[in-house]
């Protein structure tokens, strides 16, 4: 069962805003995944899958490239300051 | 202080590598402007794929071996979800059910007492960028991030709630510290390279942790205030409760912060862009670990007949055990040993550096020579303080030091020829010493010191002088 709490829940953690109809659409959505996976208690026990490839050990040298410069970095976006990125305030 | 219980998270920068973890960004951004060593992956721009840094599991896979954990045979990265500025990605890329090893110990000697200290496990993750405030956090309308520590690696150790006191916290993180340093894949020099989080409880009440203490010495400061903090709230009869506090470690208090999020709203899942690790062929090329201090400390004790006392202080760090071997080629150890331990270690402290250090600033090979000048009884105890003092401060060759600070000692035939006189000019000390005042041969040895400019050894001198005066 999903209530409506799980939702807002949901919503917040992925930084969200719903409203309460929007929330009741969500609620009944996710009811449907969440009866949708069920099916797999159906499947036969086995190792959980990590990964869709088979590959393993994939690397890289630790050898340095050139990196962006602080221009290039910071082209994107309008909220810089003294070559930093600007961001909210976060008060813990 | 039976009743309290600590546990320790500490977060480790493999910070001697080139590299990031997952890009190749160069890491030596320490002095570096903000948002000069960043890339599309570690800036999190959409489509940049992670690659990992084979030596980053490498230098891992040692120090879990240091560590005496069990290396898992499959290792995988997960995603942890949450927003933070920080964290340009969304989440941040760590492991979860899958990490690198599980348990361990180290042997920590608290006041004398060993005490085994266990580990939970070790992971690898990336760290995230850093904020800062204009003015304080207080008044900052917004916040000024600088990624350029973004993705470099990390090694989270996490410790069985074990430890009873903060002493053996600080205990563990020193030995923790030098294994890293003698495994070659730790500075500790460098700004963040070691941050911990804290749990601590006391019977009874509920778990608080302390988050993101950034020294040594804060470690221990943020413990003794928080345990002060919760006893007095037992004493007024007040529930602990469970919460997430952050040490300010200007005012060395804890402040509450909000509640943090459970574990399961990170919401992790394993990260599809990276493969699973398979360690067995890594293990292969990592191969013997290096000397580690129990084991030196005992080759030091065989090879150089040196005391338990000194093989301990001089394994605390690996580069003063290198420079006391190197300056035991061509002097009696035991001799060594004492300069190296009692003289010269003291002098570095007082000058806040380290052998390191040292190595740059008097070389051992230097040191052999000075030690040599005062084993051939060419310069006095005294002088060697003198010019090791003086080539630490101001640098120059040894010889030449001695030389112009005319510090060769004097020989003894001329030193007698300073007791005749100072006993001809000095006719009331030596009439006192006559009559039974013996110390006035102090007074004696003094002037002969003065006129020699120190140079003259005292006990020598006045073993000279009270011969002449029988």
């Amino acid at each position: 069962m999903v209530s409506l709490e799980d939702v807002y829940h949901v919503a917040k953690l992925s930084k969200i805003e719903v409203n309460e109809d929007e929330a009741r659409k969500f609620r009944d959505e996710f009811e449907k995944i969440l009866e949708y996976f069920n099916l797999l208690d159906e499947a036969p026990e086995s190792e959980p899958m990590y990964h869709v490839l088979e590959l393993i050990n994939v690397f890289r040298e630790d050898s340095p490239k050139i990196c962006l410069t602080q221009n290039e970095a910071l082209m994107n976006t309008r909220h810089k300051e003294e070559g930093y990125f600007k961001g909210p305030k976060v008060m813990e | 202080m039976e009743d309290v219980t600590i546990g320790l998270e500490v977060h480790v920068q493999l910070n001697k590598l080139k590299t990031k973890l997952f890009c190749s960004c160069p890491l030596n951004y320490h002095d570096s402007p903000p948002n000069t060593h960043v890339c599309p992956v570690c800036l999190g721009m959409p489509g940049a794929m992670p690659v990992l840094n084979k030596e980053a599991v490498k230098a891992a896979i040692k120090v879990a071996m240091a560590l005496n954990a069990k290396i898992q045979q499959t290792v995988v990265f997960d995603r942890k979800n949450y927003f933070y500025p920080d964290l340009p990605k969304g989440f941040q890329i760590s492991q979860y059910d899958r990490p690198l090893a599980f348990g361990g110990y180290v042997i920590v000697d608290v006041d004398g007492v060993e005490k085994r200290i266990d580990l939970k496990r070790i992971h690898i993750e990336e760290d995230p960028g850093k904020l800062y405030y204009k003015g304080s956090i207080t008044v900052a309308k917004y916040s000024l991030i600088d990624y350029n520590r973004s993705g470099a690696p990390l090694l989270e150790i996490v410790t069985e709630p074990v430890m009873k006191s903060p002493k053996e916290a600080r205990a563990f993180l020193n030995k923790l510290r030098i294994l890293l340093e003698y495994l070659d894949v730790f500075d500790p020099e460098l700004e963040g390279a070691m941050r911990v989080d804290a749990n601590v409880s006391i019977a009874g009440g509920g778990r608080v942790e302390i988050k993101n203490i950034s020294s040594f010495k804060g470690v221990e400061k943020a413990l003794n205030y928080e345990i002060m903090r919760q006893r007095n709230l037992i004493k007024m009869g007040r529930k602990i409760e469970r919460e997430t506090r952050h040490f300010d470690e200007a005012q060395s208090i804890t402040v509450s912060l909000r509640s943090k999020e459970e574990e399961q709203d990170y919401r992790y899942f394993p990260e599809p862009d990276l493969v699973p690790i398979n360690v067995e062929e890594l293990m292969k090329e990592v191969g013997k670990l290096p000397e580690l201090p129990e084991e030196k400390k005992e080759r030091l004790k065989a090879q150089y007949g040196i005391s338990e006392n000194y093989a301990k202080v001089l394994v605390l760090d690996p580069k003063m055990s290198d420079y006391f071997e190197i300056v035991a080629k061509s002097v009696n150890a035991k001799i060594a040993a004492t300069w190296v331990v009692d003289v010269l270690r003291g002098e570095l402290n007082y000058r806040g550096w380290n052998f390191l250090k040292c190595f740059e600033k008097f070389p051992p090979e230097e040191f052999s020579k000075l030690l040599n000048y005062f084993l051939e009884e060419k310069i006095t105890e005294k002088g060697v303080v003198e010019v090791l003092r003086t080539k630490l401060d101001q640098g120059g060759k040894v010889e030449e030091i001695v030389e112009k600070k005319r510090l060769f000692a004097i020989p003894k035939s001329e030193i007698l020829n300073f007791c005749k006189e100072v006993i001809e000019e000095n006719p009331k000390a030596v009439q006192d010493y006559y009559s039974g005042k013996k110390q006035a041969i102090n007074f004696l040895v003094g002037q002969v010191m003065k006129k020699t400019k120190g140079r003259a050894d005292p006990e020598e001198t006045a073993k000279i002088l009270s011969d002449l005066l029988k």
